[in-house]
């Protein structure tokens, strides 16, 4: 059994497609069926971005409320935000960089400190994993690589092998990149003990 | 191993290249939430076929209407409200029926994601008498396309196939299969006793219309989309509609029910599977997203005997979900049922909506509208990115595509005395928008019209539009002027302006609001994510914080590259890292604290 429902959350145009299309692709690699849903159209305007991704899967592509083996947070606000789709033993694995909403750029609400967003994330997760994922993509060789970081931490968890991401890497991101964003998988993997 | 056979593939990516496998002719469309990337899709492909992007639905259709009766294999792809423009058609196609197959995808979006409602477009297969396929997912959406076009010929029927959103923008292993499709000859022939619908030949076509359709329903019973598992001794039976089937097979297998299962996917809904079902159970649950279409049918044909539920526990409006599903088979089943879910937390989260982007033309266009008619103006608007002008106070309406221009005549005829100015995108005008340009000179509207041209049809993705003269495989084609277009409407005042002159624009927007009688402002300025992709770098700007006073006048354009930092008593403005350098923010500052950067 290698079923594995994950839910990935972020800000439009940060990634999040491209993060479950890896995952995607590197799990037909290996034969397992694959049901995803994302976000595409008006909500991609630096909205709240949602997908959902579903290992193993011969069902819908929607992960019920309480039951994701995994959280990948790109942004922290977005990871608490959907909460409720995290079962009591699942794990989060999020990037502590937030990315300030118009309504808190304009003063007019509060973005929550940083560690209060863990706090309450750890709460209620079995695991939490917080990374500075710029900081790692800008180590591993470009900041936009913040998204494959991210992904190389979560592999530590999913049921699929370090030669399906990197093969499914290779081949979604441009080709002049893909030096760099191994570099950023291979980082974003060994954060994970 | 990922084999050549099965792909990782987009829902509409799987539809477009099961269009292409079957050998079509010609395929035509219209830009929208959840469509787009069918046609997209085929564009980059570059198959051999025809492929466009036709101005509206309406015309979409035609296309695919006249290649069809000509012989060729043909497809119009659009959003559930694009079929309303293209209705008019499609029902007198109904009576005309068809020769190369034609199928017609409309992508029906539940839950609005992406759109101004959710109506259930099965109920125009109802409406029209053709029948209609709702795929459960991806791969069966990607299956559908080949036995579509079978069907569509061998009786002559247009076919309607409706993904939702969750299919066609559903990703999942798609198991491709073998073109078999061949090329077939195309020949307009006449037959004027089918494609001339006058009204003595319409009374014919009309009456083989309703006699075909025993036919047609006696072939989908046979198709292989609907399925029937009657399990020995169950009490109750669940019937189960498109996406909303994959949600009740979980559903039942995690409650552990005892359930006969009947999935239906085609459309007339399958009457002797049902009736099979409905002979082995006491109590019946249907199971469908939106309007109770399947539900009808088996109140029309049940006894007295058997307890029948469905949109009284079945939410009618919204998107399903396997929670929805799973508490209502629980309920029905009269099992405890009490899933876990996570406590929602205490701490207040900002809300993140979606918004212009930093460097939006716009935004600026906005500013300046704003300025020049006041705040209490009439501001009637239109579908497009623009639509977030409501975050401006500049959208008072936001009805359907090109409702802005008719909108406001209507405003203005009843009497209103505030000034008038409606909001219209370059796509959106050529789309719908040109008639009610038209129409307002030809009665007298006294209003002006902004064309907010950006050069794309930027909400849907950046498709290319006729006044860009490029065509969906890229190709230079003829380029309409916007500008000339609204002077053959009779528009005397015609101005274009550049939003990123601010002055300027209030200067023109000022004219406008003088000139008695339809005046056009034309704002063009290139959508700021195209032009960085085609390498536009443009000096970034910073605050001068001597000069800043905290007077948040910046603050109240809305755009994402600028922050508020409380300092002490008073607050300053920050330009953050997301600047293009539109240059917008340092027009409106009254201090001059704002100033581009060097390098």
């Amino acid at each position: 059994m290698k079923e594995f429902d994950l839910i990935i959350v972020g800000v439009g145009g940060q990634g999040a497609i491209t993060a479950s299309d890896i995952i995607g692709k590197a799990a037909v690699r290996q034969g397992l069926p694959v049901q995803a849903s994302e976000t595409h159209g008006m909500a991609q305007r630096g909205g709240s971005v949602i997908n959902h991704v579903r290992l193993d899967c011969k069902y819908g592509s929607l992960i019920p409320e309480g039951r994701a083996d995994a959280i990948l947070g790109l942004e922290p606000v977005e990871a608490l935000r959907a909460i409720e789709f995290l079962s009591p033993d699942g794990v989060v694995v999020i990037n502590t960089n937030p990315v300030l909403p118009i309504s808190v750029l304009s003063g007019s609400s509060k973005y929550p400190e940083v560690e209060t967003i863990l706090t309450q994330l750890r709460s209620r997760c079995k695991q939490l994993v917080a990374i500075d994922a710029e900081s790692l993509a800008i180590e591993a060789g470009h900041p936009l690589t913040s998204n494959v970081v991210m992904i190389g931490a979560l592999s530590n968890y999913l049921p699929l092998d370090v030669r399906s991401f990197e093969e499914s890497i290779s081949k979604i991101v441009p080709p002049k990149t893909v030096a760099v964003n191994l570099s950023a998988f291979r980082l974003g993997r060994k954060q994970v003990e | 191993m990922e084999q050549d056979n099965i792909r990782y593939l987009l829902g509409n990516h799987a539809i477009a290249q099961a269009i292409i496998d079957s050998a079509v002719d010609v395929v035509a469309g219209y830009p929208g939430t959840p469509s787009s990337e069918i046609i997209e899709h085929l564009g980059l492909l570059k198959p051999e076929c025809h492929v466009e992007w036709s101005v509206n639905e309406k015309v979409a259709l035609e296309v695919a209407i006249g290649s069809s009766w000509s012989g060729g294999r043909s497809v119009a792809t659009m959003k559930h409200v694009g079929l309303n423009v293209a209705s008019d058609p499609l029902m007198t196609l109904a009576y005309t029926g068809v020769k190369g197959g034609l199928i017609i995808i409309s992508a029906d979006d539940p839950g609005c994601h992406s759109s101004q409602n959710e109506q259930d477009n099965r109920r125009y297969a109802q409406f029209a008498l053709i029948p209609c396929l709702d795929p459960a997912t991806p791969q069966e959406a990607y299956d559908m396309v080949s036995f579509a076009f079978e069907f569509s010929e061998k009786f002559e029927t247009p076919i309607l196939l409706r993904p939702t959103t969750r299919i066609c923008h559903g990703k999942s292993d798609i198991h491709l299969k073998e073109p078999t499709a061949t090329t077939h000859e195309i020949q307009f022939e006449k037959r004027p006793d089918q494609w001339v619908m006058l009204p003595s030949r319409a009374r014919v076509r009309h009456k083989l219309l309703i006699e075909k359709q025993t036919e047609i329903a006696k072939a989908l019973e046979l198709s292989p989309w609907n399925k029937l598992d009657i399990i020995e001794g169950a009490q109750l039976g669940i019937i189960a509609s498109g996406v909303a089937f994959a949600y009740t097979k979980e559903a039942i297998e995690k409650l552990g029910v005892k359930a006969s299962l009947l999935k239906i996917s085609t459309y007339p809904p399958h009457v002797g599977l049902i009736k099979q079902m409905l002979d082995s159970v006491k109590q019946v649950l249907i199971i469908e997203e939106m309007e109770p279409i399947v539900e009808e049918t088996v109140r029309s044909i049940s006894g007295i005997n058997i307890e029948i539920h469905g949109k009284d526990i079945i939410p009618r409006n919204g998107e399903l979900d396997l929670t929805i599903v799973e508490a209502a088979i629980a309920k029905i089943a009269g099992l405890d049922h009490d899933p876990y879910i996570p406590e929602q937390t205490s701490i207040e989260l900002p809300i993140r909506p979606p918004v212009m982007c930093p460097g939006c033309p716009h935004r600026a266009t906005y500013i300046a509208m704003k300025k020049s008619f006041g705040k209490d103006a009439v501001f009637p608007g239109d579908i497009g990115c623009y639509t977030l002008g409501v975050q401006l106070g500049t959208m008072d309406t936001c009805l359907c595509m090109g409702a802005s221009i008719t909108t406001a005549s209507g405003i203005y005829h009843a009497g209103e005395t505030k000034p008038i100015c409606c909001s219209i995108g370059d796509s959106t005008f050529l789309h719908t928008g040109i008639p009610g340009l038209l129409n307002a000179v030809y009665n007298k509207a006294d209003i002006t019209v902004a064309i907010l041209d950006n050069r794309t049809t930027a909400m849907t993705g950046h498709q290319p539009n006729p006044s860009m003269g490029q065509n969906v495989l890229g190709d230079t084609t003829y380029a309409v002027s916007l500008e000339e277009m609204a002077k053959a409407c009779g528009v005397e005042f015609v101005k274009t302006t550049d939003p990123f002159d601010i002055k300027k624009t209030i200067e023109i927007f000022k004219q406008a609001k003088e000139h008695k009688g339809v005046s056009v402002v034309i704002s063009k300025q290139e959508c700021i994510i195209t032009a960085r992709r085609r390498g536009q770098r443009l000096g970034l700007f910073a605050v001068d914080t001597d000069k800043c006073t905290g007077c948040k006048t910046c603050i109240k354009i809305g755009c994402p590259a600028i922050e508020f930092k409380e300092s002490g008593t008073k607050g300053k403005s920050y330009i953050n890292s997301f600047c293009v350098g539109c240059g917008v923010c340092a027009q409106v500052c009254p201090f001059e604290a704002i100033k581009e950067v060097s390098d």
